[in-house]
């Protein structure tokens, strides 16, 4: 590597051989700058191989064994059987167990609901970041501070305050007279996933709105000065102007939330532990990979994770090219 | 095509200072009216107070006899041009011209009927289903144009709507929306801070300085007849050269002023206001300064610099400890250079006097055509050494 990027430099200031013609000449520089940007970034490949293609391998590898969390070299190969195998009439592996579908509804529910509560409330909340007035740049500091705190941190404080007997939520809900008696918003299973949905939101909606934010100011404001003189009301300014020029960053900020939200656990974990009302499939792999030290068949529940996330990612950016490709062919 | 009545009407933000003092203008139907005036001097918030984009702080605005002070923009029922060009970028063509109509409910046929005629006018028709990232400059420039002349609005703004051209195009510009006015006849209030814009467009110009109208007058009303020293020097290009002098003598119909050179001028030009022994100021424009030989021209200078134009040639005068130098504008090119003594008069008739307020003493109309042309019949000309002669052309 370091013998190449070396030769790069001198071999471009000698004269080219005599026989080179000029298109060669040409050709050969080319190379020689693919050869470079080769050099560049080879070591963050290398990098992002180390830590993500190789333990990504190692899991799938893994999937395909009976190996154990204490001793995972001692293993035999048992083919599809972590994730679905029939013996005797009856089905066994991670697709036929019916938590693990549990842990899928629920994920898929908390992403549905936590993505799009943050976006309504990111989008009001950057609407709002987005007009002038006194003490903007406070606002827009203080806002940033549920993004700041480690999620463990937001996890135990909400915890606290959704605490059935001296929380601070159901003391609220009692004294506006919302709720006759406590909740026990933790151990209910109805509520816990609402609590974990209402944490989630509360942390991640500052992401959501500084990404709007960000595109809004992008928007010149003689845009809706024309819409003004063109007749539009506020929400037509909003539906015709606003939301297809911010809509690209929008996008870009949903798969990050959709992609986080897929992959969810320790909010999870810390908030309501073991439960199954609210267990996601990052969960469902740790129980099986750390509670029960089933190596195999954690591997394989974390493998349909990495393909169910990549899958709704690559969902994502087909329909967001798909999109993209129909408007230029309209033009 | 409609009527616009401005009453005192003024704009202050908060407790600051006023950017707009009690305007009043009166722009008649069918009429181009340009506001200009220097950066910061309010003419592009009178122009969104007219539009409705600026709440109006005091006064009255009337379209055509209705007080407008509190209509949408879009119920004052204006056209806007902005400088920006304020295209939607996720629109074509079509949809851009057609979006206001859109939100008016007009039905599909008429929105179609309105766009393809104003595309007609400003030759768009094979743009429309382009988006405003993939034309020129000039093309989106005829884009806002026809956005606003497809609302079919009762009144046209145009705020600097050339400053973002390269300057072939904004004269090309220029001719096509004096073109369009003939065309459309619509009452267009047009603003800019490019005096020759004002002049070549304006059937009135309105002069605005530091939120106060200096003067409304046509182009030339202006330039003839500056009401004060501001006028005097933001109209015309390069500006007109004021000199210090004194009042020797005011009279009905001629005063005597003296220079500060301690030469003495007749000009026709009545001062009654003013008591003799005042300070005043003398105007002349650069083209109006005539040549004369050094043993006999009333003054002498130094020249500092002469810029050439090809078809005009610019020489700065030394003007001592007065300041900027004087500015002779000769129609003629010229071999005068920097270094050399030049003698020059000034020729009383086109003399301005302004008091120590600034504000112009009456002068005669002029008469159009029979202006003499600077130098046309000066005798031949001698400098100082070296001895050199103008060239005549």
């Amino acid at each position: 590597m370091t013998h190449n990027s070396e030769s790069l430099l001198p071999s471009a200031a000698v004269a080219p051989p005599p026989t080179a013609s000029a298109p060669g000449r040409k050709r050969s520089l080319q190379q020689r700058r693919a050869r470079a940007a080769w050099v560049l970034v080879a070591p963050a490949l290398i990098l992002l191989f180390a830590v993500a293609g190789w333990p990504l391998l190692r899991t799938v590898f893994y999937s395909f064994t009976d190996a154990a969390m204490d001793t995972p070299e001692d293993y035999n190969f048992v083919g599809f059987a972590n994730y679905l195998d029939f013996a005797e009439g009856e089905s066994f592996g991670v697709l036929a167990d019916p938590l693990w579908w549990q842990a899928v509804g629920n994920t898929l529910w908390f992403t549905a609901c936590s993505v799009s509560l943050e976006l309504f409330f990111g989008m009001l909340l950057a609407l709002l970041m987005n007009e002038k007035f006194r003490g903007q740049g406070l606002v827009r500091a203080a806002i940033l501070v549920p993004w700041a705190i480690p999620t463990i941190v937001t996890a135990k404080m909400w915890g606290w305050m959704f605490h059935d007997q001296y929380g601070v939520i159901n003391d609220l809900l009692q004294r506006v007279g919302a709720i006759a008696a406590p909740l026990a918003w933790i151990a209910e299973p109805d509520l816990s996933m609402w609590a974990v949905v209402i944490a989630d939101v509360w942390k991640t909606v500052p992401f959501m709105a500084l990404m709007l934010l960000a595109a809004l100011q992008m928007i010149p404001s003689d845009l809706y000065e024309a819409a003004r003189v063109d007749g539009a009301t506020a929400w037509q300014r909003f539906r015709r102007i606003t939301l297809p020029l911010i809509m690209p960053a929008m996008i870009v900020a949903l798969i990050f939330r959709v992609m986080d939200a897929l992959r969810v656990f320790d909010l999870i974990y810390v908030l309501t532990s073991n439960s199954e009302a609210t267990i996601s499939i990052s969960g469902y792999a740790r129980e099986q990979m750390v509670s029960f030290q089933e190596m195999g068949v954690g591997s394989a529940a974390s493998v349909l994770v990495f393909m169910m996330v990549a899958g709704i990612a690559a969902c994502f950016l087909w329909i967001n090219r798909f999109s993209h490709e129909g408007k230029e062919a309209r033009e | 095509m409609a009527q616009l009545t401005l009453e005192k009407l003024n704009k202050r933000y908060g407790d600051a200072a006023q950017v707009i003092k009690a305007i009043d203008l009166q722009v008649n139907s069918g009429e181009f009216v340009v506001i200009v005036g220097p950066s910061g001097c309010g003419k592009s918030t009178l122009l969104r107070m007219i539009a409705g984009l600026e709440d109006i702080s005091g006064g009255n605005m009337y379209i055509d006899g209705t007080r407008v002070n509190d209509d949408t923009p879009s119920e004052r029922g204006i056209g806007m041009v902005f400088q920006s060009y304020a295209l939607y970028p996720h629109m074509s063509v079509y949809e851009n011209m057609a979006f206001g109509l859109q939100l008016a409910k007009l039905p599909k046929d008429e929105i179609a009927r309105r766009v393809e005629a104003s595309a007609r006018i400003l030759q768009l028709e094979p743009l429309l289903q382009r988006r405003p990232k993939d034309l020129s400059g000039g093309q989106r420039q005829r884009v806002a144009i026809g956005r606003a002349i497809a609302r079919e609005p009762k009144l046209f703004l145009f705020d600097e709507p050339l400053s973002n051209l390269d300057a072939a195009l904004r004269v090309q510009m220029r001719m096509e929306i004096a073109a369009l006015h003939r065309r459309l006849k619509s009452t267009i209030i047009y603003v800019t801070h490019d005096q020759v814009e004002a002049m070549t467009l304006a059937q009135r110009i309105v002069v605005l300085n530091r939120g106060n109208v200096e003067q409304v007058g046509t182009p030339l009303e202006l330039y003839d007849h500056p009401a004060n020293e501001f006028v005097a020097q933001f109209i015309g290009s390069p500006k007109m050269n004021l000199m210090p002098a004194t009042l020797v003598h005011a009279g009905q119909t001629e005063s005597v002023v003296r220079l500060w050179s301690g030469k003495e001028l007749v000009i026709p030009i009545a001062t009654p206001t003013s008591a003799e022994g005042t300070k005043v100021k003398l105007g002349i424009r650069p083209e109006h300064i005539e040549w004369g030989s050094v043993a006999e021209a009333p003054n002498l200078a130094d020249v500092l610099f002469v810029e050439h134009m090809g078809n005009e040639t610019y020489h700065y005068l030394d003007s001592g400890k007065l300041g900027e130098p004087w500015v002779v504008r000769d129609s003629r090119r010229s071999d005068i250079a920097a270094g050399d003594t030049v003698g020059y008069s000034l020729p009383p008739e086109h003399c301005h006097l302004f008091d120590e307020s600034g504000q112009a003493f009456a002068r005669r109309a002029v008469a159009n055509g029979a202006s003499r042309l600077p130098g046309m019949d000066a005798p031949p000309i001698t400098f100082a050494e070296p001895a050199r002669t103008n060239v005549m052309h």
